[in-house]
């Protein structure tokens, strides 16, 4: 019940906003659900992933998918990612929470200035 | 040189990717916009990269034992529905002051978990 309140609030506020719903959803598996930092941002991920394949469904309909731009950024970006996760299991789960809440912090700059 | 710089910008996303559990939109959205796109056909060709980027990720994350499929799937397919009603309601509300509101929110929430990672190791 408390992951749909939390995909539900996730969903919302990503599409209001036009930001990523990781952002939404890694606090509030962090800090409703109480889940730790590493559970919480690989579940993320794959919620991410359902999301997007939705979302990419709709817009594929709409033919505003650019799939060689979308190459361009995509495959480099799975290479980073497990480059990234990797990292993630070697730093300690503290220094990866700050990391996370300074991540939250650019931004928030960044749509308080836009 | 332009698309080697996407090609590092891609790279970097994917590194946020698999430390922070986030789609890579944060520098996709910018990175097409900058090449080029319109605001929209970025939006959309950003959760088009997103997928390999997070597909790859959660393969790792699987490997680590980090991820847990139920709960993914119920986030996701919530998410998923709400998104609908939230992208109905930016065409509506004056979205300056939601954004700054949410900016707020945000901050107070990393002040939440830097609080919480302080107390709890």
């Amino acid at each position: 019940m408390r992951l749909i309140l939390i995909g539900l609030v996730a969903g919302f506020f990503s599409a209001l906003f036009g930001v990523g719903g990781g952002i939404v959803i890694v606090p509030l598996l962090l800090l409703v659900a109480r889940w730790e930092i590493r559970s919480a941002t690989a579940t993320s991920l794959a919620a991410i992933g359902i999301t997007a394949i939705a979302g990419v469904a709709a817009y594929l309909f709409h033919h505003d998918v650019q799939a060689d731009y979308a190459a361009l950024l995509g495959v480099p970006a799975a290479a980073g990612a497990v480059g990234g996760a990797a990292l993630q299991q070697r730093v300690n789960t503290r220094v990866l929470s700050l990391a996370f809440a300074a991540l939250l912090v650019g931004i928030a700059v960044d749509l308080l200035v836009k | 040189m332009t698309y080697a710089l996407a090609v590092v910008l891609g790279v970097v996303a994917g590194v946020l990717s698999g430390l922070f559990g986030v789609g890579g939109g944060i520098l996709f959205v910018p990175t097409l916009t900058w090449l080029g796109l319109t605001q929209l056909h970025a939006e959309a060709t950003s959760l088009l990269a997103i997928i390999p980027t997070v597909a790859v990720g959660v393969w790792r994350q699987q490997g680590y034992g980090n991820v847990r499929w139920r709960g993914a799937a119920i986030v996701g397919i919530s998410a998923a529905a709400a998104a609908v009603g939230g992208a109905q309601l930016a065409q509506i509300v004056p979205e300056s002051l939601l954004r700054r509101l949410f900016a707020v929110v945000l901050l107070a929430t990393a002040a939440q978990i830097a609080w919480r990672s302080r107390k709890r190791p």
